[in-house]
């Protein structure tokens, strides 16, 4: 699905802040991606829905190579690509239920209201479908940001501190809904630093965890 | 992105935006409000209003140079001057000259009094023609094409030595020459007008574009292609271009029906306006206008979503 070999990335030519990457997400599993703030984990998520683009390394997405692909190829491998963003990205102006529908509308395909309560059912935000993102919870937005990610019914969910501003039960009521996406064969990938959540999480679902620091990846194995 | 996605931006884009207001979710990804949709509407407005009186101007004074160079081209004045006592058998002579003449009408000796009435402005009403050396006109109609004035001008000379052929070509000339500038005038205002709304909507389609950038950046991250991002631009800004030139349009309109009677005061100036089918070229201009913004809007954001990844 998403594979890196060797890759490297950097903001500033010469300093490479992420360095021979190697990394092969299995369909169907559970990954966690951790390390200290600053390690590079939301850079290595952009680079896997092509947001950025490796310096060097080969990093293909559903077997492309990304630097190959030009700007529709790209948009159409985000469609396969559900992503929770940590600052969770809405359009201001639309009501919740519409910017959950966004991906379906931007992809030219009609919304099925049943479809659409049942998913903001499953997030639990099906009374707040016409409220305005500002006005939401910080719970809640990230639900949302999930419920948008996986409209489209993605091979792949990319979820980026998708707990860094909850409480310990928000975080595991959003960690249930992303158990129960990965149990439904989608390949989940969380980057978090919060090892409390890791460890509550494998007690519900096999997962690998895999560790940056120093600019390199390494599988965290057992320990946590 | 590829020039291929802004063929997608069709006429059926145009169309859409030119009768629809904000549809579904797809046009409304773009924040509905903003300065620059007061702009643009605005800009529209004002520039269609100005259309409208360039549309006028250009009309009426095609009309105008029609209107001179048919008039003054139906006939010719012969002016036949003569030594005292001789006055009436040069203008017989002249008379039987003319009505020889192919192409030539009935010539008719302008009397005294019509005399009296063209000098009035120079000596005034009370002058006595009849005391002055004044020569005799006659007023020779053209019939048919056969009319050949240079021929009659060389026979007089030949025949009546006194007599001068006046095909009012240095009256007509400068008049048409005039018209014919200022309809130019009108033609270059409306060009100038397309132009200048053309760069408006360029600039507020920009702006639109740059202060949305978080918008665009959602949309991309989501998967959104960029022609998909330009429609809901394009179709946004071809409306509000659509919208306020009919304002604009309607305003001008009337305006120009609201322009004093053209009997009652005389002159060039009422003849500014429409006439007829001519009242239907205006409505042209809401079209135009959403075309123009439709192009303006297209290319901007070809250039914009083109330059950033």
């Amino acid at each position: 699905m998403i594979e890196m070999q060797d890759v490297s990335f950097g903001y500033h030519v010469g300093s490479e802040l992420l360095m021979g990457m190697t990394l092969s997400l299995q369909p169907g599993m559970f990954h966690f991606l951790t390390g200290p703030s600053g390690s590079g984990k939301t850079t290595l998520l952009r680079l896997c829905y092509a947001d950025l683009l490796p310096s060097s390394g080969q990093l293909k997405v559903f077997d492309q190579d990304v630097t190959e692909l030009g700007r529709d190829e790209i948009a159409m491998l985000r469609r396969r690509v559900g992503v929770v963003h940590q600052d969770t990205q809405f359009l201001d102006h639309l009501p919740v239920a519409e910017n959950v529908a966004l991906p379906l509308s931007v992809a030219g395909q009609g919304v099925d209201i049943d479809a659409m309560r049942d998913l903001l059912g499953w997030v639990q935000l099906a009374a707040q479908a016409r409220s305005y993102p500002p006005s939401l919870s910080g719970g809640e937005r990230q639900r949302a940001a999930l419920a948008r990610a996986v409209i489209l019914s993605p091979d792949v969910v990319l979820a980026d501190e998708p707990t860094g501003n909850l409480d310990w039960e928000m975080s595991m009521r959003l960690m249930q809904l992303l158990i129960e996406l990965n149990k439904s064969g989608k390949t989940v990938l969380v980057a978090t630093h919060d090892l409390n959540l890791i460890r509550a999480t494998k007690a519900q679902v096999s997962a690998r965890v895999l560790r940056i620091a120093g600019g390199t990846l390494h599988l965290a194995g057992a320990d946590l | 992105m590829k020039r291929h996605d802004f063929r997608a931006l069709n006429l059926r884009t145009l169309w859409q935006g030119l009768i629809r207001g904000d549809g579904g979710t797809g046009d409304r990804i773009v924040p509905p409000t903003g300065f620059t949709a007061h702009l643009t509407l605005f800009s529209a407005a004002a520039m269609a209003f100005l259309a409208v009186f360039a549309l006028a101007l250009a009309l009426a004074t095609g009309r105008l140079a029609d209107r001179w160079s048919s008039e003054l081209a139906q006939s010719v004045t012969v002016r036949v001057s003569a030594p005292d006592g001789d006055q009436d058998a040069y203008t017989q002579a002249v008379l039987q000259i003319v009505q020889a003449t192919p192409g030539a009408g009935t010539p008719q000796k302008l009397p005294n009094d019509q005399v009296a009435q063209l000098l009035a402005p120079w000596f005034g009403p009370d002058m006595p023609v009849d005391a002055l050396p004044v020569p005799d006109l006659i007023e020779v109609p053209i019939i048919s094409k056969d009319f050949d004035p240079e021929g009659l001008r060389l026979r007089l000379e030949a025949e009546a030595s006194g007599a001068v052929l006046d095909d009012h070509t240095q009256w007509r000339r400068p008049l048409v020459t005039a018209a014919n500038r200022l309809r130019a005038f009108g033609i270059i205002s409306l060009i100038l007008i397309a132009a200048a709304s053309a760069s408006m909507i360029t600039l507020a389609a920009k702006a639109a574009l740059a202060a949305n950038g978080q918008v665009i950046r959602v949309l991309r991250l989501i998967g959104a292609r960029d022609i998909t991002i330009a429609t809901a631009f394009v179709r946004r800004f071809t409306h509000r271009a659509a919208l306020g030139a009919g304002a604009g349009t309607l305003a001008g309109m009337l305006c120009v029906a609201l322009l004093p009677d053209m009997q009652a005061a005389g002159g060039f100036l009422t003849g500014l306006g429409f006439q007829g089918w001519g009242w239907l070229m205006p409505l042209l201009i809401p079209v135009i206008a959403a075309a123009v913004g439709f192009l303006a809007t297209k290319w901007a954001a070809l250039r914009m979503l083109g330059s950033v990844r």
